[in-house]
């Protein structure tokens, strides 16, 4: 039943933003739609971390591996750039990194990896069941092809970056074609709400 | 081998979906059995009500269900077994009275019957199940749920999602059970023969344009495949134009099957 009600509320949710025109937001609306930000995993300096440590900070979840050849770099320079035109308020927004690769994404690869895109990024690796049971909540799915020769092998993931307000609600998403101007754009009013 | 039953797994449980399936079962098997002289219920109700009903449960309650989450054609294979095959094989065979025959005796007498003869649910019943409405909402709803913008969402929200496919699946019952009645208008049913052969062609032709529709476009129309992840690597077109092909061809297909079935209805009654 209460799956019912939900749905209600999402289809509500969706009414009231198509006649509202969509809000102030140049990026996808997922308010209502997608559930609120919880997760247990580990961070790239090891700690074991949880939604709530992210609490009070607009953070910006990602689904990739350090390997990936396009997708994520691209993405993470994106989400760079758009932090830059932020200015002092990028202070407020927290990305975070999850690999969906744990096999070969160790601790340390995480961390040299997220580090060359800049202080606001963090790397989140988990095990098999955590990493999961995240994906199923999200309703977002990583598969891995066949490894060549040389053992390498990519990874068909999600492209989506999930943007969660200050309380952990799950507010707008990115898409690989959204651009940086309207990412930083959509951060300044998200993270201006939050602390004014 | 063990991979195979792990598939088997629902990748969602819905406590529902799987009560009814094994309510229905058991009720049918029992309805089978008490069966009076003269109207046994033939092997091929039988096969067809079975092969319905697991082909349903495969798509709702297996790993089949993930697929279909991240794959556009593997979706839109399930919403064929959903509000095609699945309840076009139960209608066909004629169920119901087995089932009612098969339930508890109490639950049939004191709850299904008079809820079913209330005149609120006869009326919301018969506005449903004409010429018209019928007709309009079995390609509403598939309109509906693949306008992309809508899609999007059923395909990122759990809820919406369970309601997309528990609409599809509601609509197919009612209106495979609407034109696939044995009965002629004379003899109980709700439409006669000739405006059922008309429905049935006539709603073909806006899946058949959908169809065709979704596996000629050049630019990916269903861009949440790739923002959530497809469930292994695959052209994102080539995705699209399978999953249109499923759309146009075997739906269409199963118009001119239920076609046929009228058509033997029409020649039986003469």
């Amino acid at each position: 039943m209460s799956t019912l009600r939900r749905a209600w509320l999402v289809a509500l949710a969706l009414l009231l933003a198509s006649c509202g025109g969509g809000g102030p937001w140049q990026l996808k609306d997922i308010k209502g739609v997608v559930p609120d930000l919880a997760f247990n995993l580990s961070d790239d300096s090891g700690r074991r971390v949880s939604a709530a440590d992210y609490r009070g900070r607009t953070v910006l979840l990602f689904f990739g591996y350090t390997n990936c050849p396009d997708v994520c770099p691209t993405t993470l320079i994106k989400l760079s750039a758009a932090l830059k035109d932020l200015g002092p308020a990028a202070q407020g927004v927290q990305v975070l990194f999850v690999t969906v690769d744990p096999k070969r994404d160790t601790l340390e690869a995480l961390h040299r990896y997220v580090r060359a895109f800049g202080p606001h990024v963090t790397g989140l690796r988990g095990s098999a069941a955590e990493l999961r049971e995240l994906a199923k909540r999200y309703r977002i799915s990583y598969s891995y092809g066949e490894p060549d020769a040389s053992g390498n092998y990519e990874v068909t993931h999600s492209s989506a970056v999930f943007v969660f307000d200050a309380e952990g609600n799950a507010r707008l998403m990115i898409l690989p074609g959204s651009g940086e101007k309207a990412i930083a754009h959509d951060l300044k009013l998200l993270v201006g709400t939050q602390q004014g | 081998m063990s991979g195979w039953l792990a598939f088997l797994l629902p990748w969602e449980f819905s406590p529902l979906a799987a009560a009814l399936a094994l309510g229905a079962a058991i009720a049918f098997v029992r309805g089978v059995r008490r069966a009076p002289p003269g109207q046994a219920v033939g092997v091929a109700r039988r096969i067809g009500f079975f092969t319905g009903l697991a082909l349903l449960y495969f798509v709702m309650q297996t790993h089949f269900d993930y697929l279909s989450q991240h794959m556009f054609y593997i979706h839109r294979l399930q919403h064929l077994v959903l509000h095609h095959v699945g309840p076009f094989l139960i209608a066909l065979s004629q169920p119901q009275t087995v089932i009612a025959r098969g339930l508890p005796a109490r639950l049939h007498e004191r709850v299904l019957t008079p809820v079913w003869r209330h005149p609120l649910v006869q009326g919301a019943y018969r506005l449903l199940q004409n010429w018209f409405v019928a007709p309009v909402l079995f390609v509403g709803l598939i309109y509906l749920w693949l306008t992309p913008e809508i899609h999007f969402y059923a395909m990122l929200s759990g809820p919406l999602y369970h309601v997309m496919n528990w609409s599809m699946l509601l609509d197919g019952l009612l209106f495979w059970f609407l034109m696939l009645d044995p009965r002629t208008r004379e003899q109980g049913a709700l439409l006669s023969l000739g405006p059922r052969i008309g429905v049935l062609l006539v709603a073909a032709v806006p899946q058949l344009l959908i169809g065709a529709d979704i596996a000629l476009a050049t630019h990916d129309l269903f861009n949440v495949y790739g923002v959530c992840g497809r469930a292994w690597a695959i052209d994102p077109l080539e995705d699209q134009q399978l999953g249109g092909l499923i759309t146009w061809i075997p739906a269409a297909m199963m118009h001119a099957v239920g076609t046929l079935v009228v058509l033997s209805y029409w020649m039986r009654s003469k």
